[in-house]
């Protein structure tokens, strides 16, 4: 079953009556690269935590596929911004996703090899993962999600804590991952990388969407005051609507 | 003071010559806490795990139950086997009593609830880090599981070395269920307990050196062991 586009009405997430996620409306297609930006407490993480069922919304819908069914259980996949390392090889930990999918040893670590040899790992495999420096670990927290051909990938902030060369390395990645037919939604604060990665943006402040418009649309005739202010970095923190 | 040297020097011969006696009490007292603290860890860190791991009502509750455990009186436990195992209990018609097989039931129990808890402590801290990515990869319960004890598993000697303290070190159940019976159910510590009441004090102090000799030993290679580890997984 095809699980896009995704469709997310009136997406409301409170816990303890504070208002994390004040109604979100949005559409995801098919294809792209969908860039999510605003101000630190926007709510854009908890958005892709929502999606990929890590948080449980107060109310609202997401409706997967054309005929809006439930949450599937294969094909969203998510990469943290400090992804976990387990105490294993390079090699162990890029296949750790094909565990539950019932992939059998000998193949998961052909598949493993093959994937690593892609993100520039493949001389890496028999070391422990834990020992990559933060670049590398980043490149193989996404081999390790692209491996198990996701329909649809989240990422938070993959690159926040990247110099320029390993964001480059990542970016380049996570190009490769859309070209081979993932639907992408990314959480960053680098509006560089926006302009570079995004095919559209959506802008978020106090737990809304502002907009959700192409990139170029949005750097050159930003619709909204947040979007405008937030370009020319005089947004204020954790701003209310 | 020259009594008290020549009971240390008695101790050392009886080591150095390997005394039959020594060795057999020894060797009993390896195969008994060896066995129970197999049979802990394949038990133990399983269940401390698994509490760790799951959402059930209960669960706190269950992990207190398991802390308090931890410190139970091993004559308590000595008298509960003896209860089932005696000729009136439930398993009395194994005739397992003043026999080995009992002592490590015996010590079994002693050494589950300790290495349950410290492992459950143990996986609660990575599967606080672990859980989110675990449950966007669709991971089972049973697979978290396993998949964390793999990753605990340079930490969780700290439990399998607790055990193995706990059990060599007992003596109040042992004695009650093996019944320090010489050349069949008689170890180290009811061995020393026993020596030191006689006034045999050269035997006594020559399985206590071996005790603490192979105390020290095993936490040793643990240390060495978990050093290398953390150099080569980090």
């Amino acid at each position: 079953m095809a699980i896009l586009p995704l469709r997310i009405r009136d997406l409301r997430y409170a816990p303890n009556g504070r208002e994390v996620l004040a109604g979100i409306d949005l559409e995801l297609g098919d294809e792209g690269i969908t860039l999510v930006l605003g101000p630190n407490g926007a709510g854009k993480s908890v958005l892709l935590r929502t999606i990929c069922g890590l948080v449980e919304p107060s109310s609202g819908v997401l409706a997967w596929g054309r005929d809006g069914g439930s949450r599937p259980q294969q094909g969203v996949m998510m990469v943290f911004q400090h992804p976990m390392m387990l105490r294993a090889s390079v090699l162990q930990n890029v296949v750790l996703g094909l565990k539950p999918l019932g992939v059998a040893a000998g193949e998961r670590r052909r598949r493993g090899l093959a994937m690593l040899e892609r993100v520039g790992l493949a001389d890496r495999a028999g070391d422990s993962a834990r020992q990559l420096s933060g670049g590398e670990q980043q490149r193989l927290a996404l081999a390790r999600a692209w491996l198990t051909r996701p329909r649809l990938l989240l990422l938070d902030e993959p690159t926040a804590s990247l110099d320029p060369s390993a964001s480059a390395a990542v970016e380049r990645i996570i190009r490769e991952i859309r070209t081979d037919g993932t639907r992408i939604l990314m959480v960053t604060h680098n509006l560089g990388q926006a302009t570079r990665l995004g095919d559209d943006i959506v802008f978020m402040a106090g737990g809304r969407v502002c907009e959700h418009t192409p990139v170029r649309a949005f750097f050159a005739r930003p619709r909204s005051d947040e979007a405008r202010l937030f370009i020319q970095g005089e947004l204020p923190w954790r701003m209310r609507l | 003071m020259s009594a008290f040297a020549a009971t240390f020097s008695d101790a050392l011969a009886l080591l150095t010559t390997f005394d039959h006696n020594v060795a057999a009490i020894v060797a009993l007292s390896l195969q008994v806490s060896g066995a129970a603290v197999v049979l802990g860890t394949l038990i133990g860190l399983p269940l401390g795990a698994c509490i760790a791991v799951g959402r059930f009502p209960g669960k706190s509750t269950l992990s207190v139950l398991i802390n308090g455990m931890m410190g139970l009186p091993s004559v308590v436990v000595g008298v509960v086997v003896y209860l089932f195992l005696s000729r009136s209990g439930p398993f009395g018609g194994l005739g397992m009593l003043y026999s080995p097989a009992a002592m490590v039931a015996a010590q079994t129990l002693l050494v589950v609830p300790l290495m349950a808890a410290i492992t459950r402590q143990v996986v609660d801290d990575v599967w606080q880090r672990y859980a989110e990515e675990l449950q966007v990869m669709r991971f089972s319960w049973w697979d978290s599981v396993t998949t964390l004890l793999h990753d605990c598993r340079h930490s969780l000697l700290v439990a399998v070395l607790a055990g193995l303290g706990r059990a060599m070190s007992e003596v109040g159940a042992v004695m009650i269920v093996g019944g320090n019976i010489d050349g069949a159910t008689r170890v180290m510590t009811t061995a020393i307990a026993l020596e030191t009441s006689k006034g045999d004090l050269a035997l006594a102090i020559a399985l206590g050196v071996v005790l603490i000799l192979i105390i020290l030993a095993l936490n040793a290679l643990a240390f060495g062991l978990r050093h290398w580890a953390m150099r080569r997984f980090g």
